[in-house]
């Protein structure tokens, strides 16, 4: 005799606070089957897309994922490139890289600080995210933003990096090696941890290729496949990396990819750093021909796809995405059936869902150096706003 | 009528309270620091208390009703005797009755219990789920727990809480000894488990089963669970500085080193929470009937050869 009750994960993630449902359905502490619904978040970015010319169409995907804001901006001019058949200058790539590898970087601490979190490790949680922030900052310092960086552009990137930029991203480099290098030693090295996580959620290579589960969630399977390396984009053909590649398929090797790969991550910045040559960012294109293009770009997920058809007018007639979670979430299907709820739980993060979450603002008085608003003063501000809308609708 | 003092006012009722809102502060504070975070002021427990005494009370609809409103209560009402006995030992030695060290197992085992019935009785699948996984919990710890203790009353020749304080003033601490050291090791585990604390807290485990145990409890209720926590934070820790730390609180600065005693066994708790993530519930059994059992029975065997 069986009796299944059902354990619901979600519509609303309770930690990763995004709408998601997964409806596991147990036996005692055992799920014995579990249902995946996913497509709460369909806001229509592919239809919105065919009403926005060229130019404003990163500025739309970059909000497909506060997380990977940079991936789906990069696939999508990486795709308008090959379909009007345009050289970018060599220096843009080079931005675009670096860009995409601190993405990297602080999207894995991210998922470290998650998976500490989802088994109860706090302070792994707090830790990773302190030494994530690092990483913000540098990227807010070079493009503006902690997220949404509003750097891509058909043709080039928008900011370029200063040279009074540059010790300052060589120097949390620097700083970050240490980091990692504790985190392999507390998180890789921890018994307790391995308890819970080695030979847990296993994804074997074969049902990873009948899934088609893409980035780091494949490489921990033994699948050696980057689209970094296999479809060159960006500069990654002319810096030396290592694709990272674990054949246990268990949440620990997703673990030891992830944290791996940043020193990959590392390594590219740096030669990119040095390699970068002087001259233009941006090619000052005029017009978009008819044809079709497609961008794959590498995001900390996995391979992020984008499919661009033009009729030679100013915005696309067809956009399609496939972003990489689309891939990974229903591997769960076979990853975390016949676990336990608990590693059912760890089992469902490992893959490293997407979401977005991240929002700060501060205002200094450039003379004082003071900071103007705190939490407070936001509230205020936006119940002023609240006031003044509903002013307008009323008058 | 004194006996109604010691329970409700000192040292057992309010006093345990406002140590317990302390010691959960000193837990939150060390947590954050340990996390690099601020961390609360001073009062948040207390002010976390109040707020959540006056938010409204949802009764789930399927819920055995006088059950699932009582039992917080009687968990509540164990710790704080619990803690006064222990407390009372401390103070007064020589008071106390034969066999108070076996009651007091007892009263710290019924929070766990309380929570157990309350949650089945909420009628809530995550909470069953909890409330299954603290059975199986309380099942694996209290064994070693038993054991642990059991070295100290070996030692001591006497089943009074006052008798084994008596015993080490007089022949030095219980936990300087090879056996009783690891009597300490073990108990503290098991004070952990009984805290509901990481690697422990699978019970409500808020990241998979979004506080399990509790999550039909609301308002005045959950005040309630949240004080219990408090007094057992009071009541486990004390209850291990008594049978392995303990010293007479006559005077002001014995009773002030006696703090201090708890207050490091509190940390240790503490420290041990933020240097684990939690463990399966199959793995914490495993654990606490394998090698935690293993090094009780030994830590007995070699009481008894008085070591």
């Amino acid at each position: 005799m069986s009796h299944k009750v059902v354990i619901p994960i979600g519509p609303y993630h309770p930690l990763q606070e995004e709408p998601e449902f997964f409806r596991l359905y147990t036996e005692g502490e055992k799920v014995v089957d579990i249902d995946i619904v996913i497509g709460y978040m369909h806001r229509g970015i592919e239809k919105l897309s065919e009403s926005k010319h060229y130019d404003q169409t990163p500025y739309l995907v970059e909000r497909i994922c506060g997380i990977c804001s940079n991936a789906h901006p990069f696939a999508y001019v990486n795709a308008m490139e090959d379909l009007a058949k345009i050289e970018v200058p060599e220096r843009a790539l080079y931005i675009r890289t670096i860009i995409a590898e601190l993405e990297r970087l602080h999207s894995h601490l991210l998922w470290l600080g998650l998976a500490g979190h989802f088994i109860g490790y706090n302070t792994v949680w707090m830790w990773s995210w302190k030494y994530r922030e690092p990483v913000l900052d540098i990227l807010e310092a070079i493009t503006g933003n902690r997220q949404n960086y509003g750097m891509m552009k058909v043709g080039g990137v928008r900011r370029d990096i200063k040279e009074e930029d540059i010790p300052g991203v060589r120097k949390m480099n620097d700083d970050l090696i240490p980091v990692l290098n504790m985190f392999k030693g507390a998180v890789m090295d921890d018994p307790v941890i391995q308890a819970r996580t080695k030979g847990v959620g296993i994804l074997s290579k074969e049902e990873a290729v009948n899934y088609s589960v893409v980035g780091p969630t494949a490489r921990a399977s033994g699948l050696a496949m980057d689209v970094r390396r296999d479809d060159p984009y960006g500069v990654y053909d002319r810096v030396e990396w290592d694709v990272v590649v674990r054949k246990e398929g268990d949440i620990f090797a997703k673990l030891v990819v992830r944290v791996l790969e940043m020193y990959e991550s590392i390594k590219i910045i740096n030669q990119c750093l040095e390699k970068m040559p002087k001259g233009p960012i941006d090619l000052d294109l005029k017009d978009i021909p008819a044809g079709e293009g497609i961008g794959r770009v590498e995001a900390p997920r996995g391979e992020c796809f984008h499919y661009v058809r033009s009729d030679g007018t100013n915005s696309p007639i067809r956009h399609k995405i496939r972003a990489p979670s689309y891939m990974n979430v229903p591997s769960n299907k076979v990853a975390a059936v016949g676990q336990t709820i608990s590693d059912a739980a760890i089992t469902l993060a490992a893959v490293d869902p997407c979401y977005c979450c991240t929002e700060r603002t501060i205002v200094i008085d450039r003379q004082t150096e003071r900071k103007l608003f705190n939490g407070w003063d936001l509230v205020e501000l936006s119940r002023k706003k609240t006031e003044e809308i509903k002013g307008q609708k009323s008058g | 009528m004194k006996d109604l003092f010691y329970y409700l006012i000192f040292p057992g009722f309010l006093f345990t309270g406002a140590l317990g809102i302390f010691a959960s502060w000193f837990d939150r504070k060390i947590t954050a620091r340990v996390q690099w975070r601020k961390g609360p002021p001073l009062l948040q427990p207390l002010y976390d208390l109040i707020k959540l005494l006056g938010k409204e009370l949802i009764l789930p609809a399927n819920s055995s009703l006088w059950t699932f409103l009582v039992f917080p209560i009687v968990g509540l009402a164990a710790s704080a005797l619990a803690s006064s006995i222990i407390w009372l030992a401390f103070l007064f030695p020589e008071k106390g009755f034969v066999g108070d060290v076996f009651v007091v197992i007892y009263l710290m085992g019924l929070p766990a219990i309380s929570l157990i019935v309350a949650s089945f009785a909420s009628a809530n699948p995550l909470a069953s789920q909890g409330a299954s996984r603290e059975i199986k919990l309380l099942l694996s710890y209290e064994l070693p727990f038993i054991l642990a203790a059991l070295v100290v009353l070996i030692k001591a020749q006497s089943i009074k809480l006052g008798g084994l304080i008596f015993y080490q003033a007089v022949n030095g601490l219980g936990i300087g000894s090879f056996s009783g050291a690891i009597a300490f090791i073990v108990a503290l585990l098991c004070s952990q488990a009984k805290l509901g604390l990481v690697p422990f807290d699978m019970a409500e485990a808020e990241t998979e089963i979004m506080a399990g145990a509790y999550i039909e409890f609301s308002g005045p209720l959950l005040a309630v669970f949240r004080l219990t926590k408090f007094m057992m934070l009071v009541a486990a820790p004390l209850f291990l500085v008594g049978l392995f730390l303990g010293n007479v609180a006559a005077g002001p600065g014995a009773f002030l080193l006696l703090i201090l005693k708890y207050l490091a066994v509190v940390l240790l708790t503490v420290l041990i929470r933020n240097t684990n993530p939690r463990l399966r519930i199959d793995q914490a059994m495993k654990f606490f009937w394998g090698p935690v059992t293993l090094l009780a029975a030994v830590a007995v065997t070699l009481a008894l050869f008085g070591k």
